[in-house]
């Protein structure tokens, strides 16, 4: 037995393992590791793109949602400004109403008050007027009958005369 | 026990030939000491001797034979294919040779006289009739043509070729109609694929990596697909054999020299930080280390299958040993023992099978990293 023949290389096999590793590179470098590299990286694109895509679509719905409250708030911040405003309003109109009641109410009273005081003056006037009637009826009653006879009438007209010389 | 001497001094002398057979030697060392032991005419008797049937299964041949002797033999004749003096041999069937080996069968082809010898085929020089041989047992007046045969390690590779392109044309071709999730072949194939790419071109070879992977992926699976059939029955020794160990390592050199870059030859022919009167050693000493590196892959790689190869059969053999030196009783009771360690030997050849298909991819990567890596 030849020991050597182990570590001796055959050229006839080295020159068919040259060609079968060729043949076996050109035909799987065309066709299984272009396409199974090719599958393997646009399916890792396509996770990629998927989980980021899932990202945006979170960080829309969080902005969405994030909106939503701030229209909540505004809408909130409205009503209660509307609120603080009608009540506003109502003390407003309710002040005015009593304002406007207490003029109208010293109004009503002045002129009551002016009345009163013009219908005293015409009762004092009439009161007058009619005490001077009366006064003028006492006094004619009284000449009447203080003048029934000749001599109380001279007794005047010297009395009167009188008073004239003084 | 003297007796048991003589004997192990001429098998450890015959051992010196061959170190490859270094394990099944130690099983032939220690039958006869059993043998010894209980019989009396140990001497006379001659042990079964492994090493031819060992080197037989693990040497290339001209046919792939199974089981049986001569012509009762199951075996697959292959084409013999020779190539002298510009003159091409061939091809014809190995059958034509009678299963001879000896030189004593002369086969006559398109008037060429050929003959074989352990394995190697000789042309008869011109008005020879039969082979004759010196005193080495060498035939004398004939000359070797280059053998472009496809032997049985020639057979085994274009069986790994076809199932290797069966397995990667469908897978590819799925990948290309199928966008989702793989599914059947190619979820198999493809976790190796991508482990190749990420966790061995990639990290070893950096940026670049791309322009490398087609022939780092083929080189991979070259060798798994090789290493894989070889551990099948009755099949060759691909990768155990040095001239495709040769080839795949020579490939390896010639990739990382080609893409070596200005700072890889840089290092070799002047090797930074060192000074002047010791750059007419380190100058050859980086030379003679860019063969070296790719030197250490074919041997490692055929040694590690070849090994493995030689310890299965060698444990197979006890059981003949056992026979010869022992009678049948102790070769069936050894049996059940053989067969166990051949089981498990098995599955470490599997594993050998990943591991040296991945070291080899490993370093050629490394290699082809080191030669491309930027210094800046």
């Amino acid at each position: 037995m030849d020991s050597m023949q182990l570590v001796t290389p055959a050229i006839g096999l080295m020159f068919w393992t040259v060609v079968i590793f060729i043949l076996l590179l050109v035909i799987l470098k065309k066709f299984a590791w272009k396409p199974i590299l090719k599958a393997v990286d646009d399916r890792n694109n396509s996770i990629t793109e998927a989980l980021s895509s899932a990202e945006k679509a979170k960080a829309e719905m969080e902005q969405l949602s994030a909106n939503n409250e701030k229209i909540l708030q505004e809408a909130r911040i409205e009503r209660d400004s509307i609120i603080k405003e009608a009540r506003a309003i109502k003390e407003n109109t309710i002040s005015e109403a009593k304002n406007k009641a207490s003029i109208e109410a010293e109004k009503i009273i002045l002129s009551a008050k002016e009345q009163i005081s013009n219908e005293k003056m015409k009762a004092m006037t009439e009161l007058k007027n009619e005490i001077a009637d009366i006064s003028i009826q006492m006094a004619e009653k009284i000449i009447k009958s203080e003048l029934k006879d000749v001599k109380s009438q001279k007794k005047l007209i010297e009395e009167t005369l009188k008073n004239q010389m003084n | 026990m003297a007796e048991f001497q003589i004997q192990t001094s001429k098998i450890m002398s015959f051992s010196l030939k061959n170190i490859f057979v270094f394990v099944s030697l130690i099983l032939v060392a220690f039958s006869p000491v059993i043998a010894s032991e209980n019989s009396q005419d140990s001497t006379k008797k001659e042990t079964y001797n492994p090493v031819p049937a060992i080197m037989h299964h693990i040497s290339d041949s001209h046919e792939w034979h199974f089981w049986g002797e001569g012509d009762n033999s199951a075996t697959i004749h292959l084409p013999v294919i020779l190539w002298s003096n510009g003159e091409l041999i061939g091809p014809f069937l190995s059958s034509k040779f009678h299963h001879d080996n000896d030189g004593h069968h002369v086969v006559e082809f398109n008037g060429h006289k050929l003959v074989r010898v352990h394995g190697k085929i000789y042309k008869l020089n011109d008005g020879q009739q039969n082979a004759t041989f010196d005193d080495q047992h060498h035939v004398s007046n004939a000359t070797a043509p280059i053998d472009f045969s496809i032997t049985k390690n020639v057979a085994s590779m274009l069986f790994a070729l076809v199932l290797l392109l069966l397995f990667f044309v469908i897978s590819g071709s799925k990948a290309k109609k199928n966008k989702s999730a793989p599914s059947g072949l190619l979820s198999f194939l493809e976790p190796l694929v991508l482990f190749v790419r990420d966790d061995i071109v990639k990290p070893n070879i950096g940026k670049n990596y791309q322009k490398y992977l087609p022939y780092l992926l083929t080189l991979f699976f070259f060798i798994l697909m090789n290493n894989l059939v070889g551990l099948l029955p009755g099949s060759a020794n691909v990768t155990g054999n040095i001239a495709i160990t040769l080839v795949l390592s020579f490939i390896t050199l010639l990739v990382t020299n080609i893409s070596g870059n200005k700072s890889y030859w840089g290092h070799i022919f002047n090797p930074p930080g060192v000074p002047l009167a010791l750059m007419p050693i380190m100058i050859p000493i980086e030379i003679v280390g860019i063969f070296t590196k790719p030197f250490a892959l074919m041997i490692r790689l055929f040694a590690n299958i070849s090994a493995g190869h030689i310890i299965i059969l060698s444990l197979i053999s006890l059981i003949f040993m056992a026979q010869s030196g022992l009678g049948d009783v102790a070769a069936w009771s050894l049996s059940p023992v053989a067969v166990l360690f051949v089981l498990f030997m098995d599955l470490i050849e599997v594993l050998v099978a990943f591991l040296q298909a991945y070291i080899f991819t490993l370093l050629t990567s490394l290699f082809i990293g080191l030669a491309t890596v930027d210094h800046h």
